[in-house]
């Protein structure tokens, strides 16, 4: 297969901070995406678009509205089946790997007759797991993340915030190889938005997990990848792949630091090109 | 402040008032005393006939009700599922039930009696009948409408066809079942009462309106009409209280 001319290559060292330990080195693609083709009626949104998703980072994906953020991150993560080509983790199949996924909408995802604690715990009941091992093993995670949250609730008695803090758990609790979220927080207010990237930031240097996170908000992709994935219109080619070299932890300082400015600067540039070439 | 305390007595003035209006009717004899006893009357009516024929009719309307609900709701709830869960299935029964969900009912008592006899066989299958279908669309409905996201959730985490359906659709469709069931225990307590009235009936809250009206008792029929209205009124809330207590998360 011949590789498009778009496709991101990622021999080049990524500069890894200092402050994220858990991080390994980039040395080999976690996820390879080749040839992967969708069209919805007559719009094509993908033609044989590559890209490789590099291990133990938070990749960003950003774009103009329409172009297929989601559709790409539901299609790798199996909501939506490709109309064609490959999508590989570590060379496997979606079906013999484990992942999360975080929707934008946590009312409809999380199941409401049943308490936090159970919500969290579910996927390990689907995957056969004794109740006694789920409930060691939500309350592991719980300790390990420091969440301080009553768990006894039902969700439709918690913030919004605090409810996809919940989904979040949920799809961390399988301990997944890559975490997907698809705009999982622009259902909530600024403030608590702001809060929910600190609680992301956090999951992500705790685990290191793979994480791919579609965001409309360019100030929160910059702010929480370790690379923003610009992509063009429909149908999308990676425009470009935008490394952010700010150390984690992140904070609101950071916003307005001269390096993270200018990568925000950068990604705008590259957006409004992408907007206008329509 | 004030107003709010008094909120939940705010029903009480629509009966005290409907009370005053009868009492005022009754005591000027704006309408022929034959045809509208006093409140009194009827009261006492109500009371004695409770203590007796009446209470024995209302338990075996009771009887009735909750036998053909429980019928219906046996055979309606799986159906209901089943068909909710293949949209092709659905489709396809569509029409048949949508026709026989619009057809009246007490259309089928004559075809019943052939079938069952005058017995009480025939106001249970009649009721049970129309009960079903009502039960029957309502959970089909829910388990069609079950939330596509929350469908996807337990789909993504790698859940089975088979737990999809028990750990999520159906408890989708519990709210949907409930208005289902509460519209089934409506309508087989109007088939009941009717099948009462006129299907060579010795019992019942039905026939006991029927046979106190052809003996010009007013005050019983009064009191038996407030009985059927009050069992109607009961059931309903009951079925309230049920799924607020297993649908606790229902319109959050």
């Amino acid at each position: 297969m011949s590789a498009a001319p778009e496709a991101v290559r990622l021999h080049t060292p990524a500069p890894s901070p200092p402050t994220t330990p858990t991080k390994k080195p980039a040395s080999r693609p976690h996820v390879t995406i080749r040839g992967l083709s969708k069209r919805f009626d007559s719009t094509v949104i993908y033609d044989r678009f590559d890209l490789d998703i590099p291990r133990g980072e938070l990749i960003s994906v950003f774009g103009p509205n329409g172009c297929g953020k989601s559709t790409l991150i539901n299609m790798v993560a199996g909501l939506i089946p490709p109309d064609a080509g490959q999508i590989l983790f570590d060379g496997m199949r979606l079906d013999e790997i484990k992942f999360g996924y975080v929707f934008q909408n946590y009312r409809e995802a999380l199941f409401p007759w049943l308490r936090a604690f159970d919500n969290i715990a579910y996927p390990l009941k689907v995957m056969q797991v004794s109740p006694a091992e789920r409930r060691a093993r939500t309350e592991k995670l719980v300790v390990h993340l420091g969440v301080k949250l009553d768990l006894n609730l039902y969700p439709y008695q918690m913030s919004g915030g605090q409810q996809q803090l919940v989904s979040i758990m949920r799809a961390l609790v399988v301990e997944p190889e890559i975490l997907f979220l698809d705009e999982p927080f622009s259902a909530l207010d600024y403030e608590m938005t702001l809060f929910m990237r600190e609680q992301l930031q956090r999951i992500f240097m705790e685990t290191g997990t793979t994480t791919v996170l579609v965001s409309h908000d360019l100030e929160e992709a910059v702010f929480l990848a370790d690379r923003v994935l610009l992509l063009s219109r429909h149908p999308a080619r990676v425009a470009d792949f935008t490394p952010v070299t700010a150390p984690r932890p992140r904070t609101d300082a950071t916003l307005s630091e001269p390096e993270f400015v200018g990568t925000k600067a950068h990604c705008l540039d590259v957006f409004q090109r992408e907007v206008r070439r329509a | 402040m004030r107003a709010k305390a008094l909120k939940p007595l705010l029903p009480a003035i629509g009966v005290a008032g409907l009370i005053a209006v009868w009492s005022l009717v009754s005591w000027q004899q704006w309408v022929d005393p034959v045809l509208l006893p006093s409140p009194i009357e009827t009261g006492k009516a109500l009371w004695t006939g409770m203590g007796g024929a009446l209470g024995f009719d209302f338990v075996k309307t009771v009887y009735r009700t909750a036998a053909s609900t429980a019928i219906a709701a046996v055979m309606g709830i799986p159906l209901g599922i089943l068909l909710g869960s293949s949209e092709l299935l659905y489709r396809s029964l569509e029409f048949v039930i949508d026709f026989f969900r619009s057809t009246p009912a007490s259309a089928m008592f004559p075809l019943f009696l052939v079938l069952f006899g005058v017995g009480d066989e025939t106001k249970i299958s009649v009721a049970a009948f129309g009960a079903i279908l009502v039960i029957l669309f309502n959970v089909a409905y829910g388990v069609m409408n079950a939330r596509k996201t929350r469908l996807l959730a337990a789909k993504v985490m790698g859940a089975s066809r088979l737990r999809v359906l028990f750990d999520v659709m159906l408890l989708e469709s519990l709210p949907q079942t409930f208005v289902g069931l509460r519209n089934g225990v409506s309508l087989a307590l109007v088939i009941i009462v009717v099948a009462e009235m006129f299907i060579g009936s010795q019992d019942g809250l039905g026939h006991s309106v029927f046979e106190a009206q052809q003996l010009f008792d007013m005050p019983r029929m009064y009191a038996a009409i407030f009985a059927a209205g009050a069992l109607g009124y009961g059931l309903n809330l009951l079925f309230l209280v049920v799924e607020r207590r297993f649908v606790h998360w229902a319109g959050k």
